[in-house]
């Protein structure tokens, strides 16, 4: 029972950072369809992003964390801007191929200039290095800043995208396109945004991970990418609550795994999931069988 | 006000309209008839913005706009309802014409055509919170009319507001339509059910695979063989 109670403690903490990941995906995937499979990398862009500020700078954590997601949010946005907005009357296959390569070409950029080698946060603030026990159950400061803070930006972005201008803009373009545009609503400008505040959060998960696993490399988005785009699918890609759902399903999963079972087998677990969820339910728990738009 | 002059569209290699010219008049209510397939609702999106043309312009108060975005469009008070209302299913009603007030900066103003549209179609007011999608085609047809109000039209663009609608609801829509009119703005109304369209209209133009084949008065085309035989049944 403890046992279960401290991998639930360990998933929580580690679903928020796949949660915070699956957002960007789907939100991106909701407004234009498109994967984007840079994504784990811009996540990746901001683990060191926040490692320079803490590092080097001697910065604070709020701080640091701050700075990492406007750099990623920038990022983000010359992204789209860059490379698939070119591509708006291209198949989609052509901007998914696209994605990869933006993928590759953030993770060997990065790699050119900080190294392939992995690297560490560092000493942290005292206060993150704090532990208490409730009832047998071990639980990291750590883990309560991961979680705090990113149900934080969970219930930031909700306000957003429920009651903000440009946040039922964005519903609105990703509803109907040109019934948005016919409501004057600029397309691209909310396109920018949305990848704008998906990268903002993807930022935010790099610098809590650097934080959690004091262990960072140009190649830590990969994994992690894939794992937020599977828990994307499994709620049910383009919708947020889907997003996570299925953030903190395959957090616990893999916490769940290697408590009883070996760490060995988590990622098999995570891409089984994959597989059984687009045969039985390809549209994710959450999604509605839509007929494809001919 | 709305003049449309030599419009050519293509998509990719076929031609959909062969160079055609229209205009509207302040205060007046047009109509553009026509079959499945005459380039009826490629005509309102190529004046809306969302076509870009091959050649030809459009003017609005003898202004070009043909370079200008659809935002621009829509801040200039051209306003499109279009084919198959295309209201946002997943947000509310109230959402929807919020959506339609989208550019506007006069909170206040708003809130009045907001209370003005909920006066109108009160069965929209009955149901501001329910998502539009679950709305019947007449209610949403009524959304999507309410939405563009939003906007404070000057001139109005509708795409087959009778579109799959029962008669008794056909009727409803054009009253509103001539009432919207009456109160001032104007109107291109794009219609396949040509008998309502020349009822309500003060002109037409008749649109045939891309070419405008006849235009007059509403009288005029009502009472011409033509028409008679093709559109009305006669």
């Amino acid at each position: 029972m403890e046992q279960l109670a401290q991998q639930l403690v360990n998933g929580l903490a580690l679903g928020s950072i796949y949660a915070l990941i699956a957002l960007g995906y789907t939100m991106v995937y909701g407004i234009i369809q498109l994967i984007n499979f840079a994504h784990g990398d811009v996540y990746m862009v901001g683990a060191y992003v926040g490692y320079f500020c803490m590092v080097h700078l001697n910065l604070g954590f709020v701080e640091s964390l701050v700075i990492a997601m406007a750099a990623c949010t920038v990022l983000g946005v010359v992204i789209e801007r860059v490379a698939y907005k070119p591509l708006r009357r291209s198949t989609r296959i052509a901007v998914l191929i696209t994605a990869i390569g933006v993928s590759l070409l953030l993770e060997y950029t990065m790699m050119f200039f900080v190294g392939a080698d992995t690297r560490t946060y560092g000493v942290l603030p005292p206060f993150m290095e704090q532990s208490f026990s409730l009832g047998g159950v071990l639980i990291t400061m750590k883990q309560i800043v991961i979680i705090g803070v990113s149900v934080l930006l969970m219930l930031v972005l909700q306000y957003i995208v429920r009651y903000t201008k440009i946040g039922k803009a964005m519903r609105a373009v990703s509803q109907d396109a040109d019934a948005a545009r016919l409501m004057g609503i600029s397309v691209d400008n909310t396109i920018s945004f949305t990848f704008a505040i998906g990268s903002a959060l993807a930022g935010a998960a790099g610098v809590l991970v650097g934080v959690y696993y004091n262990a960072i490399n140009p190649l830590m988005g990969v994994l992690p990418g894939l794992k937020a785009f599977i828990a994307a699918v499994f709620g049910g890609i383009g919708l947020i609550p889907g997003a996570l759902l299925g953030g903190y399903f395959i957090g616990a999963s893999e916490t769940l795994v290697a408590g009883y079972w070996s760490s060995l087998y988590t990622d098999a677990v995570v891409f089984a999931i994959l597989i059984l969820v687009l045969i039985f339910k390809p549209t994710g728990l959450l999604g509605k069988n839509v007929r494809e738009k001919v | 006000m709305l003049e449309i002059k030599d419009l050519e569209v293509s998509f990719g290699g076929i031609t959909a309209l062969k160079g055609i010219s229209l205009s509207v008049a302040e205060g007046e209510i047009v109509t553009l008839i026509g079959a499945n397939g005459a380039g009826k609702t490629t005509t309102l999106r190529t004046v809306s913005g969302l076509v870009k043309p091959r050649s030809g312009h459009i003017l609005v108060d003898g202004k070009d706009i043909t370079k200008l975005s659809a935002q621009a469009r829509v801040k200039r008070g051209l306003v499109q309802v279009p084919e198959g209302r295309r209201v946002f299913p997943q947000m509310s009603v109230l959402e929807n014409l919020e959506l339609g007030a989208y550019l506007r900066k006069d909170a206040k103003a708003v809130a009045a055509d907001l209370d003005d549209v909920f006066a109108r179609f009160p069965r929209l007011a009955d149901r501001r919170k329910q998502n539009a999608g679950t709305l019947s085609g007449g209610e949403q047809q009524m959304l999507a009319i309410g939405r563009a109000l939003m906007g404070r039209p000057r001139i109005l663009l509708l795409d087959e507001p009778s579109m799959g609608l029962a008669p008794l609801l056909v009727q409803e829509i054009f009253t509103i339509v001539s009432e919207i009119n009456a109160a001032g703005t104007t109107v291109l109304l794009v219609e396949q059910n040509a008998n309502m369209a020349l009822q309500v209209a003060n002109r037409g133009y008749v649109l045939e695979t891309g070419k405008i084949v006849l235009a007059g008065t509403a009288s005029e085309l009502t009472s011409t063989d033509e028409v008679q035989r093709a559109y009305l049944g006669g």
